[in-house]
């Protein structure tokens, strides 16, 4: 099947590079993998995420679609039911919600639906996130609804090689996911990555600096200003440790406890709204199986419970090494 | 018989490309033809200016207009006083003639959100920017008129050719057909939804023709002809106002208005990977601007010295219009929390207080660094 060349060599690549590599890596694998959306083709995305595919395999694999949402992703069902493995490009996570409809009543369900007799083995693409200083519904954080779906998996990278070796478990699954690309660091910067197929555990956690004084739960584009803080409270003397979640769902319960006990007490950082965000889940994760070990509440730095705002207010929506700097101090001094 | 009774495939155009009179012209007195004149000259400046704000960082991203002015003009000077206008993030030239001073336009553009806030006295919906969402709340609006019996109101809704592809659009027109609505229906086809081109969007050979399955007509008109744009929007929101046979009644209709986006989708976008110079070369010989022109000279309506004077008028008003919108002050803290409910609910305060802690502690700057 394979007319994949390993080369041995490693690349480097920034986030997006990766997405694409990715997406070839794993088209040059499997034939059955497919990419379909709005401006994927010709144009390479408005991202570049797809940049050159279609130029590779062609008008049949790398489809650009009529502009709907819900056309894009219920055609997949159908052809993950068939046997292809699509993965649907949409252009913002902002432009899901006509596709809600499908992704929530079909794409989660048709497994449980039909006993397992049919499944729906695709991988819903989308970047999300703010600091890009777009338009109104470019920005926005929503991965509760889908990590709130039972029958989805949810993954949010931070780095390059994880973005690759994710993406590539994901068309892999047999059960579909949602890819959440973090586009504020889309090209912040590089990172190596290996040229040959390899994958990223979906469902792990990894550990970006050990320490302990606190744990540091977040994800996707806000482990930047995170690792920064948490840098910076070093050489005053706090020791953070930095889990970056990777996978929202399912949730490394067992990292986040085992991190959790180690330090008696956690900081969530993540851009998506506060009430009711994955912070919550991950608060309740830790009352549940390490009480006894906490010596602090559980510090929340989220999103603002708002639209998220245009970009002349953006700067004071979205966590920053300040926020995430006091929080820390106060979880620790408390 | 009405210019609306037609195949949907016979565009209907009043000036050809060099502005010579080919279609029976519309009843429009002459003094607001030179002011379509003005408008789309005003415009296409706008467009140049908020392009080149863009460039030099001082505005965010910003979607284009040009080569799109004589359906923006046409159409909303065709609008009657009572009349509502549904846009979606293009119609920059619309807002202006409806009452959007251009300086909100600027501040939207800017990041401000007062910028979608429009003046109490004019009915322009905010900017829509989830493709196709729009068009359901014009037949909402449009139906609410029918129902309250405001037989004055109809109401225009823009979109683009590639808005017709989203489930939507289907749902908007065909409760307009169903309930006969006041709507007009105005698909800006621009030939391209970022680099997908209208072929993709529909295997129907016309836009307009899609009409027909809602039960209602559907007419396309040369988008680039201000005249023959005013002339069939003014049909349709006659239709939609009328209350008595012959025009049996108040009915929706779909414009088809055939154009060409000169620019790139949006500042983000760059057209030279998805389609060739030559085609861009062919549109632009049907430019709307001086096809007004050559018209406006032939009938005396514009000389040298009056289109010197528009163009030096135009350019102040921008001007004019950016020093203002960039004069005003980034919004404080308090404004992410403006206006999510009539009441700021308590979490909000607390919310708030949090980043006002933080500019206490280190000075507003850590926002922005
Ligand atoms: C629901 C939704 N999907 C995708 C987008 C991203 N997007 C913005 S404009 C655009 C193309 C729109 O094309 P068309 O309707 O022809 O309007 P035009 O921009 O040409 O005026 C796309 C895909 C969006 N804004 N909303
Ligand atoms: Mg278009």
């Amino acid at each position: 099947m394979s007319t994949h060349e390993t080369t041995g060599q490693t690349q480097s690549l920034t986030l997006v590079q990766a997405v694409r590599d990715g997406l070839y890596t794993e088209m040059s694998v499997d034939e059955d993998v497919i990419v379909m959306g709005e401006d994927v083709g010709k144009n390479g995305g408005v991202f570049r995420a797809t940049e050159g595919l279609w130029e590779e395999f062609g008008d049949d694999r790398v489809i650009d679609t009529p502009l709907a949402e819900s056309g894009i992703v219920g055609t997949a069902v159908g052809m993950a039911a068939y046997g292809l493995k699509p993965v649907p490009e949409i252009q913002f996570s902002g432009f899901m919600y006509p596709a809600f409809d499908q992704i929530v009543s079909h794409v989660a369900r048709l497994r449980n639906r039909s006993r397992g007799r049919f499944t729906c083995p695709m991988v819903i693409r989308a970047p999300y996130g703010g600091g890009i200083r777009a338009p109104e519904h470019h920005s926005e954080s929503k991965e509760t609804f889908y990590a709130h779906e039972a029958g989805l998996k949810v993954v949010m990278p931070s780095t390059p090689y994880d973005t690759k070796g994710l993406l590539i478990s994901a068309i892999r699954d047999p059960d579909p996911v949602i890819f959440l690309e973090p586009k504020l660091i889309y090209r912040a910067f590089r990172g190596d990555v290996p040229e040959d197929e390899y994958t990223v555990p979906i469902g792990e956690a990894a550990t970006r600096r050990e320490g302990s004084d606190v744990s540091v739960f977040t994800y996707g584009a806000m482990t930047r200003p995170t690792m920064e803080a948490v840098e910076e409270l070093a050489e005053e003397g706090i020791d953070a440790e930095v889990i970056d979640l990777r996978t929202v769902s399912p949730l490394d319960r067992e990292s986040i406890v085992e991190s959790f006990k180690k330090t008696g007490r956690a900081v969530v950082v993540n851009e998506a709204p506060k009430t009711g965000s994955l912070a919550g889940e991950i608060t309740a994760i830790i009352q549940e199986e390490a009480l006894l070990y906490q010596e602090a509440p559980v510090n929340r730095v989220s999103g603002f419970d708002v639209p998220y705002p245009l970009y002349a207010l953006e700067d004071y929506y979205l966590p920053n090494a300040a926020r995430i700097t006091k929080a820390i101090t106060e979880t620790v001094e408390f | 018989m009405s210019v609306l009774e037609r195949d949907p495939g016979d565009r209907v155009q009043v000036l050809d490309e060099d502005g010579t009179v080919v279609g029976e012209l519309p009843d429009i007195d002459d003094e607001t033809i030179v002011q379509m004149y003005h408008d789309m000259v005003l415009a296409r400046h706008f467009d140049k200016r908020a392009v080149s704000l863009q460039r030099q960082g001082r505005m965010g991203t910003y979607p284009p207009l040009s080569g799109q002015e004589a359906a923006q003009i046409g159409s909303a000077h065709a609008l009657g006083d009572d009349d509502w206008l549904f846009p979606s993030y293009r119609e920059h030239g619309a807002s202006l003639v409806r009452g959007i001073p251009l300086e909100q336009t600027l501040l939207y553009w800017m990041g401000h959100e007062a910028g979608n806030k429009v003046p109490d006295d004019v009915n322009v919906f905010p900017v829509a920017v989830p493709i196709a969402t729009q068009t359901l709340h014009a037949t909402g609006a449009a139906w609410a008129a029918s129902l309250k019996g405001d037989t004055d109101t109809a109401v225009l809704c823009y979109f683009g050719d590639g808005a017709t592809s989203e489930g939507d659009f289907h749902e908007a027109l065909n409760f307009a057909g169903v309930f006969d609505t006041p709507n007009v229906f105005f698909c800006n086809n621009n030939q391209w939804a970022i680099s997908v081109p209208r072929e993709r969007q529909t295997a129907s050979e016309t836009i307009a023709q899609k009409a027909t399955a809602y039960g209602f007509e559907g007419v396309q008109v040369d988008g680039m002809d201000p005249l023959a744009v005013y002339k069939v929007t003014r049909k349709a929101l006659e239709k939609a106002t009328a209350a008595e046979p012959p025009d049996s009644g108040r009915r929706p209709t779909l414009i088809e208005a055939v154009q060409y986006r000169f620019g790139a989708h949006t500042t983000a976008d760059d057209p030279s990977v998805y389609r060739d110079s030559d085609e861009v070369e062919r549109w632009q010989a049907k430019d709307p601007i001086p096809r007004l022109e050559s018209f406006c000279r032939d009938r005396g309506l514009l000389d040298d010295e009056a289109i010197e004077a528009i163009e030096s008028d135009v350019a102040d008003r921008v001007a004019e219009a950016i020093e203002s919108a960039e004069s005003v002050p980034r919004p404080l803290p308090e404004a992410l929390f403006e206006s999510v409910y009539e009441t700021m609910p308590d979490r909000h305060h607390d919310q708030l207080a949090e980043i006002e802690a933080i500019r206490e502690e280190h000075g507003d700057e850590v926002f922005f660094e």
